[in-house]
C-alpha cells in the first residue's frame, strides 16, 4: 500500500480501530499508528523526565547552574519542530489526494442526504442523473422523504434507499446534503466523516475494498435522536450489488 | 477590608493572628505606576498631576473601543461573506438572494450632522485643557472652563439627536418603500449596522448629559477634564466608525 | 486594621454586606468570582456525574427525574460545556485570580477601574442565574451543545429546549461577553498604567504576561462572540437568514427564504472559540511557571523567551479556528492552511514546555531536590496534563488524521486533560499557593497530598481510556447506542464503565479539597509572611512600596552550603543586587 512518503515502514492499524475497509484508509491507519507512537513515546519521555526531577533528592547542590536557555530550548525545538513539520507534510499528502480532487468521472453516484434523524441513499438509476428536488415536496409520510419533482425524468428511476449498499472496488462519489440541521457522516470502516450542511451541496469520494456489512452513524450533534441517527453500509460484490440494484428499482 | 466570613478563635502560637483576609487597609490613594525603569528622570513627576489619571482613563477607553471596533470588523466580515452566499435554483444556475437597497439620500444629510458634531464636540474638549482657564477653576475662581465648555456640549447633544432622528427618518423612509429588517440580506445589514451604531450613540449622549452634570457637579478638575476628554474621544470614534460603516452601505452593497 | 476590628466587633449584616459584597474592593471581588466559581463547578461537576452514570448505565434513574431521555442527556452536556468553559475556567483564571492577586502582583494598591471590575462580577453573575433558569424553563435547557451550530441552534422546532432554553443560553452569554470585556479593560489598564515604580515589563512576573495577552484576548474574541449571538438571536426573532439556508425544511417546515449560511456561523464561533480555550490555559502557563521557580528555587530559564512566547500563543491563537471545522464542509485547501497554522501553534507551547523542564531540571540537582509542596504538586501536575493532553493536539491538527478522530471521544479526551484536568489543577495550585493571602492560614499539606494524587489517578482514569473510544469511534454527543447499527458496533459498555468508576473516584477526591478548605479557613497552620519564600510582590510584608529593583525570579545560584535563608531575592527588596 502506498504509505505517501512517511518514513517508517508500514505496519497493522492501531488495534483500537475498527477494520479499516476503505482503499485510503491504509495510508490513515498507517499515519495515525505513527503519530500515535511518536506522541506516546515523547509522552512517556517527558514523564520519565518529570519522575526523576521528583524524586532526585541530591545531598549537596552539585554546582547547579540554570542551564541556558539556548542548549534547553535549541536541539529540542529543532526536533519537536522537525517531527511537527513532518507529521504537516504527510498528512497533508494524504488530505490533497483524498479531498483536492474530485472523484473519477466514471465513479458510482450515490446522493446521501442527512434529516432529522434518518439517513436517506439516493442512486440515480439507468440515466445516471439525479433527478430534482424541491423542499416544499418533502413528504416521508407519503413516500417522497426527498422531495422529489414527480414530473422530473431524471428522477422517474432515482432510487431511495435507508441503507447505503456499494460494489466492492469501485469509486463512489458521495453528494451530501441535508434538509434540516448539520449532521455528520461518520463511516468509521471506511475512515470517512463529513458534515452534510442544509443549503450546501458537497462531494467526498473514496473506494472501498473489503465487503462486509458497517456502521454509518451521525457524528454531528442534531437534535434528540442524534445517537439513533443510524444506517448501514453494506460493500457487496459487483453482482450482488446489480442484483439489489434491480430488485430496488422493479419496486 | 473584605473577606471576613468569621473571626478566627484566638491563636494558640504567639505568631499574630493575622485574621481572615489579615492583610494591609485599602489605601484609598490613586495608585502611582506607570512601571518606568529606574532611572527617575524617565518618570511622571508628583502623584495625581493632572495628566497622570487622564492617560489611564484614555487607555482604557482605547481598549473598550478597539473590542468594540472588533464587534464592528466581524459585522463587516458577515456582510461580506453574506454577500456571496446564494443558492443553486431549479435551472442549475447559482443565484443570490442579496438585493442591493436603496440608501434614503437623507443619510448624506446626517454624515453631514455627524461631522459638525464631532467638531462641535472637539471645541468643547478644548476648553477643558486651556491653561489659565484650568488654573482659574483649580484656584477656585469661578468656573470658566466649564461655562465655556458646555454650549458646545449642549451643541453635540442636539447635533446627536439630530442624526438620531435623521436615522429614524432613514428608517421610516425605507418601510414605507417596503424595506423591511427582514426583507433580505441587505437589508438586514442595513438596519442591524445603523440600529448598532445608533445604540452606542445613545450611550455617547448619555455620556455627554453626563458630562455637563460632571462639569458642575465634580469636585476635582482632573476628573471634569477626564469626563470630557472620554466623552469626546468616544464620540469621535463613533463618528468614525459610522464614516466607514455609510461608505460600507453605499459602496459595497 | 484597629478600625475594622472595632467594625466587626459590631457586626450588621448591612455592614458585612457593605464590606464583602457590594464593594468594589478587589479582593472582596475576588472572593465573590471564587463562590460563583464554586457555585457553577458544583453543578457543572454534577451534570459531569449524571452523565457518566448515564453512558454506564441507561437504565438508571435519577431521582424526582426519571430515566435520562436522549434530549436530557443532550441538555447535560451543553449546560456542562457551557457551565464549565465559561463559568468556571474563563472566571477562575482570568477574573478571580487577578481580582484577588494582580494589585498586588504589580505594587498596585488597587485595581485601574475597581467599579469595572464588580460590574464585571455583576455581569457575570446575573449571566450564571441566567443560563441556570434554561433548567427550569418550559421543554427544559438547549441540546445543541456548548458550540451550539445552527440551524439546530436558530430553530426553535428544532428540538426540545430550542426555544426558551436556548434563548436563555444566548442572553447568558450576551451578559457574560459584556462582563468580560469590561473587566478585560479594567485588567489591561490595570497591568500597563498601575504598576508600581521599576516593575518595567521585564520585571513582570509571567502570570501578569498571561493576564496582559489572554486580556487582550478576551477583548477581541469576545466582541466577536457576542457579535455572533445578535445575529443568531436576530435569526432567531427577526426572521433574517444570516445562518438560515433558503428552504431549510425542519420537520417538513419550511422555515426560510434568504440564502443563510450556517458555516458562517462556525467562523464566527470558532474565531471565539480558539483564542477563547487559550484564554482558559494561558494564565495557568504563567502561573505554572512562577510556581516551579519559586519551588525549585531556580529562575525561570529563559525569562524573556517565555514572555516572547505567551505574547505568540496568543498572536497564533487567532489564526488556527478552522482546526475545528476540518470536516464542516470548509474548502479543503483552508484544511491545509488552518493544519499547517496549527501545527505552527505548538511550537510555542512546546518552547513553554521545554523551558519548565529546564527549570525543574535545575531545581532538581539542588541540595534536596525540588520542594514538593502541595502548590508545586499542583503545578507538575498542571504540567503533565497539559503534556498529555497537548500532545494529542498535533496529531487532531493533521486534517487526514482528524477525518477520522473530529467529534469522537478522542477530541473529548484532548480537551479534558488540557483544558479541563491542566485548568483545574491550575485553579488548585493557586489556591493551595496563594490562600495564605486569603486567610492568613495555610491548607494542610496531608490533605492536599491526598487531594492531589487520588485527584491525578481518578483524571488518568477516566479520561486516557476516551482515547481508545474515539479511536474505536464512539461519536461524541451519544446518550446510547441503540440504533440499526448497534450490533455493528463495538460493545462500549465496560469501558464506559471503567470510566464512570474513575470518574466517581475523580469526584469524590475533591472531598479532600473541601475538607482542607473548611478545616484550615477555620484552624488552619497560621502562615508567616512569605510562607514559599517567594520573590513575587504579592508576598511583600508591607504595601509601603515605593520602587522595584528586581526581576520576577531572582534566585542564587549558589553551588554550596546555606542556600537556605537568603537564596532569593524579593523584587521588594533594596537596591542593587549584590552579586
Ligand atoms: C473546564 C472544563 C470542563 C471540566 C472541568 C469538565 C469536567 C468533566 N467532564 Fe466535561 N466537558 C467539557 C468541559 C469540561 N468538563 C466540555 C466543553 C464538553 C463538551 C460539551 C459539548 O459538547 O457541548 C464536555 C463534555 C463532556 C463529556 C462528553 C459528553 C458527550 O459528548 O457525550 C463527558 C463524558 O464523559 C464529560 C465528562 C466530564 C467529567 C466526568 C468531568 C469531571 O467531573 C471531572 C471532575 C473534575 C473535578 C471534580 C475538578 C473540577 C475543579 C475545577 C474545575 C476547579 C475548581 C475551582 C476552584 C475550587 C476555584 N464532559
Ligand atoms: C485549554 C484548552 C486547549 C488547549 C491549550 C488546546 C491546545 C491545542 N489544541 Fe485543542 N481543543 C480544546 C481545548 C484546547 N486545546 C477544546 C475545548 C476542543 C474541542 C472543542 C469542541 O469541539 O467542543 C479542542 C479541539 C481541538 C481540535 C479540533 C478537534 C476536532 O474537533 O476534530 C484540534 C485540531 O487541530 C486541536 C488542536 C490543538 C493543538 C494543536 C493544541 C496545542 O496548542 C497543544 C500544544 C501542546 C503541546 C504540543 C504539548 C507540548 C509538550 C511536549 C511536546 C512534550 C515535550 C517534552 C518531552 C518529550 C521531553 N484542539
Ligand atoms: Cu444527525 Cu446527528
Ligand atoms: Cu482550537
Amino acid at each position: 500500500m502506498k504509505t505517501l512518503g512517511w518514513p517508517l515502514p508500514p505496519g497493522p492499524s492501531p488495534s483500537w480501530m475498527p477494520l479499516n475497509g476503505a482503499a485510503h484508509g491504509f495510508a490513515l491507519d498507517h499515519l495515525m499508528r505513527w503519530n500515535l507512537a511518536a506522541l506516546a513515546a515523547c509522552l512517556l519521555l517527558a514523564h520519565g523526565l518529570l519522575a526523576v526531577v521528583m524524586l532526585r533528592r541530591p545531598a549537596t547542590s552539585a554546582g547547579s547552574r540554570l542551564p541556558r536557555v539556548w542548549i534547553v530550548q535549541a536541539l529540542p525545538i529543532l526536533l519537536f519542530s522537525v517531527m511537527y513539520l513532518s507529521m504537516a507534510v504527510t498528512a497533508q499528502r494524504l488530505w490533497a489526494a483524498n479531498r483536492f480532487e474530485g472523484a473519477a468521472p466514471q465513479s458510482m453516484q450515490v446522493e446521501v442526504t442527512g434529516r432529522q434523524f434518518q439517513w436517506y441513499f439516493r442512486y440515480p438509476g439507468a440515466d445516471a442523473t439525479f433527478g430534482g428536488i424541491r423542499p416544499e415536496l418533502i413528504e416521508p409520510a407519503n413516500g417522497n422523504p426527498l422531495g422529489l419533482i414527480a414530473e422530473d425524468q431524471y428522477g422517474r428511476d432515482d432510487i431511495v434507499s435507508s441503507e447505503l449498499v456499494l460494489p466492492i472496488n469501485r469509486e463512489v462519489d458521495l453528494t451530501l446534503r441535508a434538509q434540516d440541521v448539520i449532521h455528520g457522516l461518520f463511516i468509521p470502516a471506511m475512515r470517512l466523516k463529513q458534515n452534510a450542511v442544509p443549503g450546501q451541496v458537497i462531494h467526498i469520494h473514496f473506494t472501498p475494498v473489503a465487503t462486509g456489512v458497517y456502521p454509518v452513524l451521525c457524528s454531528q450533534v442534531c437534535g434528540l435522536g442524534h445517537a439513533r441517527m443510524q444506517a448501514r453500509l453494506r460493500v457487496v460484490s459487483l453482482a450482488d450489488f446489480q442484483t439489489w440494484l434491480a430488485s430496488k428499482a422493479s419496486r | 477590608m473584605p473577606a471576613t466570613f468569621t473571626r478566627t478563635t484566638a491563636p494558640e502560637i504567639e505568631r499574630k493572628d493575622p485574621g481572615f483576609g489579615g492583610r494591609p487597609p485599602v489605601d484609598k490613594r490613586p495608585t502611582g505606576g506607570g512601571g518606568g525603569d529606574e532611572n527617575w528622570d524617565h518618570h511622571r513627576h508628583g502623584r495625581g498631576g493632572p495628566r497622570e489619571l487622564i492617560t489611564r482613563y484614555r487607555l482604557a477607553l482605547l481598549f473598550g473601543l478597539s473590542g468594540d471596533l472588533m464587534f464592528f470588523i466581524a459585522l463587516v466580515s458577515v456582510f461580506f461573506a453574506r454577500q456571496g452566499t446564494g443558492h443553486i435554483d431549479a435551472h442549475n444556475d447559482y443565484v443570490l438572494d442579496w438585493r442591493p437597497i436603496y440608501i434614503p439620500s437623507i443619510l448624506f444629510i446626517n454624515t453631514a450632522i455627524m461631522l459638525v458634531s464631532s467638531l462641535t464636540m472637539e471645541i468643547a474638549r478644548q476648553q477643558l485643557f486651556r491653561e489659565t482657564d484650568v488654573m482659574d477653576e483649580w484656584l477656585g475662581l469661578g468656573r470658566p472652563m466649564s461655562r465655556r465648555a458646555t454650549p458646545w456640549l449642549i451643541a453635540t447633544i442636539v447635533l446627536g439627536l439630530l442624526f438620531l432622528g435623521g436615522q429614524w427618518i432613514a428608517w421610516e423612509q425605507l418601510s414605507e418603500a417596503g424595506v423591511f429588517f427582514s426583507g433580505n440580506p441587505a437589508s438586514h445589514f442595513f438596519y442591524l449596522i445603523t440600529g448598532t451604531h445608533g445604540a452606542h450613540l445613545v450611550l455617547g449622549l448619555l455620556a455627554l448629559l453626563g458630562a455637563i452634570w460632571g462639569l458642575f457637579a465634580l469636585k476635582k478638575v482632573e476628573f471634569r477634564q477626564i469626563l470630557v476628554d472620554c466623552t469626546a474621544w468616544y464620540w469621535h470614534s463613533m463618528g468614525l466608525f459610522w464614516f466607514f460603516l455609510f461608505g460600507l452601505l453605499l459602496f459595497c452593497q | 486594621m484597629n478600625t475594622k476590628q472595632a467594625a466587626a466587633s459590631r457586626p450588621s449584616l448591612g455592614r458585612w454586606l457593605a464590606s464583602n459584597v457590594f464593594t468594589t474592593d478587589h479582593r472582596a471581588v475576588g472572593i465573590l468570582y471564587l463562590v460563583l466559581v464554586g457555585v457553577a463547578v458544583t453543578i457543572g461537576v454534577m451534570l459531569s456525574l449524571v452523565m457518566r452514570i448515564h453512558l454506564a448505565w441507561p437504565g438508571f434513574t435519577v431521582p424526582g427525574r426519571g430515566v435520562i431521555k436522549p434530549e436530557d442527556y443532550l441538555a447535560l452536556v451543553t449546560m456542562h460545556g457551557t457551565l464549565m468553559i465559561f463559568f468556571v475556567l474563563t472566571i477562575g483564571p482570568q477574573n478571580a485570580f487577578p481580582s484577588l492577586i494582580l494589585p498586588a502582583q504589580i505594587g498596585a494598591r488597587r485595581m485601574a477601574f475597581p467599579a469595572l471590575n464588580a460590574a464585571g462580577f455583576w455581569l457575570s453573575a446575573v449571566a450564571l442565574v441566567v443560563l441556570l433558569l434554561a433548567f427550569v424553563v418550559p421543554m427544559g435547557a438547549p441540546i445543541s451543545g456548548w458550540t451550539s451550530y445552527p440551524p439546530l441552534s436558530a430553530i426553535a422546532a428544532a428540538g426540545p429546549g430550542q426555544g426558551l432554553g436556548m434563548d436563555c443560553w444566548l442572553v447568558s452569554l450576551a451578559i457574560f461577553a459584556l462582563g468580560q470585556i469590561v473587566s478585560a479593560v479594567n485588567t489591561l489598564a490595570s497591568i500597563l498604567d498601575t504598576r508600581v515604580h521599576g516593575l518595567t515589563l521585564g520585571r513582570m512576573p509571567l502570570t501578569v504576561w498571561s493576564w496582559l495577552v489572554s486580556s487582550i484576548l478576551v477583548l477581541l474574541a469576545f466582541s466577536v462572540l457576542l457579535a455572533a449571538l445578535i445575529l443568531l438571536f436576530c435569526d432567531r426573532h427577526l426572521a433574517t437568514s444570516f445562518f438560515v439556508p433558503l428552504g431549510d425544511a425542519v420537520n417538513g417546515t419550511i422555515t426560510r427564504h434568504g440564502d443563510g449560511s450556517p458555516l458562517l456561523w462556525l467562523h464566527l464561533f470558532w474565531f471565539f472559540g480558539h483564542p477563547e480555550v487559550y484564554i482558559a490555559i494561558l494564565p495557568g502557563m504563567g502561573l505554572a511557571s512562577s510556581l516551579f521557580a519559586n519551588f525549585s528555587r531556580r529562575p525561570v530559564v529563559g525569562y524573556k523567551l517565555m514572555a516572547a512566547m505567551t505574547v505568540a500563543i496568543g498572536l497564533l491563537g487567532f489564526l488556527v479556528w478552522g482546526h475545528h471545522m476540518f470536516v464542516s464542509g470548509m474548502n479543503p485547501y483552508a484544511g491545509t492552511a488552518f493544519g499547517l497554522t496549527t501545527m505552527a501553534i505548538a511550537i510555542p507551547s512546546t518552547i513553554e514546555v521545554l523551558s519548565w523542564l529546564g527549570t525543574l531540571w535545575a531545581g532538581s540537582k539542588r541540595k534536596g531536590g525540588l520542594i514538593l509542596q502541595t502548590p508545586m504538586l499542583f503545578a507538575l501536575g498542571f504540567l503533565s496534563f497539559f503534556i498529555a493532553g497537548g500532545l494529542t493536539g498535533p496529531i487532531l491538527a493533521q486534517p487526514a488524521l482528524d477525518v477520522y478522530l473530529h467529534n469522537t471521544f478522542f477530541v473529548v479526551a484532548h480537551f479534558h486533560l488540557i483544558m479541563a484536568m491542566a485548568g483545574a489543577f491550575s485553579l488548585f495550585a493557586g489556591i493551595y499557593y496563594w490562600f495564605p493571602l486569603l486567610t492568613g492560614r495555610l491548607l494542610n499539606e496531608t490533605l492536599g497530598r491526598l487531594h492531589f494524587w487520588f485527584t491525578v489517578i481518578g483524571a488518568y482514569g477516566t479520561f486516557l481510556p476516551m482515547h481508545l473510544q474515539g479511536l474505536a469511534g464512539k461519536p461524541r454527543h451519544y446518550s446510547d447506542f441503540t440504533g440499526l447499527a448497534s450490533n455493528l458496533l463495538p460493545n462500549f459498555l465496560p469501558s464506559e464503565r471503567g470510566v464512570t468508576y474513575s470518574a466517581l473516584l475523580l469526584v469524590f477526591s475533591q472531598s479532600f479539597f473541601l475538607w482542607n478548605l473548611l478545616h484550615s479557613t477555620l484552624r488552619g497552620r497560621l502562615a508567616e509572611q512569605n510562607p514559599w519564600k517567594a520573590t513575587t510582590l504579592e508576598w511583600q510584608p508591607q504595601s509601603t512600596l515605593e520602587m522595584v529593583d528586581h526581576g520576577p525570579y531572582e534566585y542564587r545560584n549558589r553551588a554550596s552550603a546555606n542556600e537556605s535563608e537568603d537564596d532569593f531575592i524579593p523584587q521588594w527588596a533594596d537596591g542593587i543586587d549584590q552579586e
